[in-house]
């Protein structure tokens, strides 16, 4: 066998895959997270919370009500987004006015919150998700073996994040979109219903949060601390990225879930913490993050 | 824009007061505007003339008073249903928004009733902006920000334009231009109501001018007066 750099390719491959699937799912959370602060100017802090609401949901959906995996696809980021659209209604439309940490701190309240609820019903160990039959099995393209599932995650995540991307930056609704993030005082002016524009972009986050969830849930086990753990290493992603960069979280998303990978092949010891290294720096040199604007 | 033909003023102002927190602005502004006419505020930096223009649209902190539009009340109603009415306003700083270029800042505000201009229309008047279509919003120059500025609520069917000090900080040229344009509007049947400081140039567009002072509306001339009073003009604006 030949091998890259003293590494065996199917380690590797395999551990760019990982990387890639992780950074699939840092790549979907940071941009739902961008579009919520640009918007609300919340940090959201629940957004793991609703990512696990989202695994939960299509759990449910299949075990109480037999709705495949597909149609959870569409379904569980629906609903979360719905109970998104409500939370905004309650509590985050009061805070638009203070400080970004007033957001912060509710989000991560009403995460605890959630969390706590799931895990008295739940415990805290994980239920199982089976692949949706289509996608078992994988294939073996030589240099590494590819399991289809993982394939596609990757794939439909990138025509999400592209999609997501599209909309917002080369159509007429995203231009409402920036445009109200820049002055939504003006746009409103214009004859624009602005709060309601608020809270739909809240529940389109939260829906793309489930949606990560829908599909992280045949790969990691669906428990209540599932987005708990996520969501710190993809605040570290988001920093890095710039807060409120669109196009910025897609590519450090990836790109960070790359960089994991590889560090796990090279240096395992410092696989857990490389994002948190590189965010470190990236604050010094670049306080604004790679893509963000400085102020 | 025959509907504009009601009896009555077709903006009428009175006892408007306004704040920004703790402070009180706006102390019973009283003024009213015709259909078919260009009016101006007149009046020193912090007279209260854009504070006017804000809380007829409802963005200030808090306002109270009265402001009908065709005889309607709008004093409770949310900016973005007094802009439905037809209300159609153009900032002092502009607010050219920078993500978008000059095609989406033209076409961003929603037509709000028939009648409005057509972006070639609009392009007509303003050829520059047809040759930076493409260009972000923030590589504009003052003067292509401020034609942006103007055109893009030209499209919505608003038939009342707010216009906060259009020439500020322009080159002459440029502030010979607008005026031609202010003169096409009403020609088109727009009803202005004209924020300046300017009044050489305000002379030049207005039928009727009012001048602020302090947060109140203390004076009043017709333009064909504007000679008699200069006098009067000069002390209240301090040049
Ligand atoms: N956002 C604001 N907060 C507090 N005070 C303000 C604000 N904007 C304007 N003012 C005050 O209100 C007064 C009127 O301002 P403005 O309406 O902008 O005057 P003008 O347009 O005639 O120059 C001034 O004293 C100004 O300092
Ligand atoms: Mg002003």
């Amino acid at each position: 066998m030949f091998e890259l750099l003293g590494v065996p390719p199917q380690a590797l491959f395999g551990q760019l895959l990982l990387g890639l699937i992780n950074g699939a799912f840092y790549a979907m959370l940071s941009l739902g997270l961008a579009v919520i602060f640009g918007m609300l100017n919340v940090i959201n802090f629940a957004h793991g919370a609703q990512y696990m609401m989202g695994a939960f949901t299509a759990w449910m959906l299949l075990n109480f009500l037999g709705v495949n995996y597909w149609a959870a696809l569409i379904l569980a980021p629906l609903l979360v987004g719905l109970f998104g659209i409500l939370l905004e209604r309650l509590f985050l439309r009061h805070l638009y006015h203070l400080d970004h940490l007033y957001g912060l701190l509710l989000t991560f309240g009403l995460a605890l919150i959630i969390e706590g609820v799931f895990r008295k019903f739940y415990g805290s160990s994980g239920q199982p998700y089976s692949i949706p039959e289509e996608l078992t099995g994988g294939h073996n393209l030589g240099f590494m073996f590819l399991p289809n599932y993982r394939a596609w995650v990757v794939a439909f995540s990138l025509v999400v994040c592209l999609a997501v991307w599209y909309l917002i930056e080369r159509t007429k609704l995203g231009s409402y979109l920036r445009a109200a993030t820049e002055n939504p005082t003006l746009v409103q002016a214009f004859g624009i219903n602005v709060p309601r524009m608020v809270m739909l972009t809240y529940g389109f986050g939260v829906g793309l949060a489930a949606l990560a969830g829908v599909m992280a849930a045949p790969i990691y086990q669906v428990s209540p601390l599932m987005g708990a753990n996520l969501i710190i290493v993809v605040f570290a992603v988001v920093v890095i990225g710039g807060m409120g960069s669109i196009l910025g979280s897609i590519v450090t998303g990836f790109g960070l879930g790359v960089v994991e990978g590889f560090t796990k092949v090279f240096y395992p010891e410092a696989s857990n913490t490389v994002i948190f290294v590189i965010m470190a720096i990236v604050l010094v040199l670049r306080p604004a993050g790679l893509f963000g604007r400085a102020q | 824009m025959a509907e504009g033909v009601t009896e009555g003023p077709l903006l009428a102002v009175q006892g408007l007061d306004a704040f920004y927190g703790e402070s009180h602005v706006l102390h019973g502004v009283a003024f009213a505007v015709n259909g078919g006419e260009v009016v101006t505020l007149l009046g020193r930096n912090g007279a209260g003339k854009t504070t006017t223009l804000k809380s007829i649209l409802g963005i200030v902190g808090r306002r109270s008073g009265s402001v009908r539009l065709r005889g309607a009340e709008t004093i409770r109603l949310r900016s973005d249903a007094v802009a439905r009415l037809g209300i159609a306003y153009c900032p002092e700083e502009r607010g050219i928004f920078a993500s978008l270029n000059v095609e989406e800042n033209l076409l961003l505000p929603p037509v709000v009733k028939p009648g409005g201009m057509s972006a070639a229309d609009i392009y007509a008047v303003f050829p520059n902006l047809l040759e930076r279509r493409g260009s972000q919003g923030s590589k504009l120059s003052g003067g292509e920000q401020q034609m942006l500025a103007i055109g893009r609520i030209l499209r919505t069917g608003a038939d009342l334009l707010l216009l906060d000090e259009p020439t500020e900080g322009l080159a002459p040229v440029i502030v010979q231009a607008i005026g031609v344009v202010i003169r096409q509007l009403k020609a088109r049947g727009f009803t202005v109501l004209l924020v300046e400081q300017n009044f050489r140039f305000a002379a030049t567009v207005a039928d009727r001018h009012y001048v602020m002072e302090d947060g109140r509306v203390v004076d009043m001339f017709r333009n064909d007066e504007l000679d008699a009073n200069m006098g009067k003009l000069h002390d209240y604006l301090g040049v």
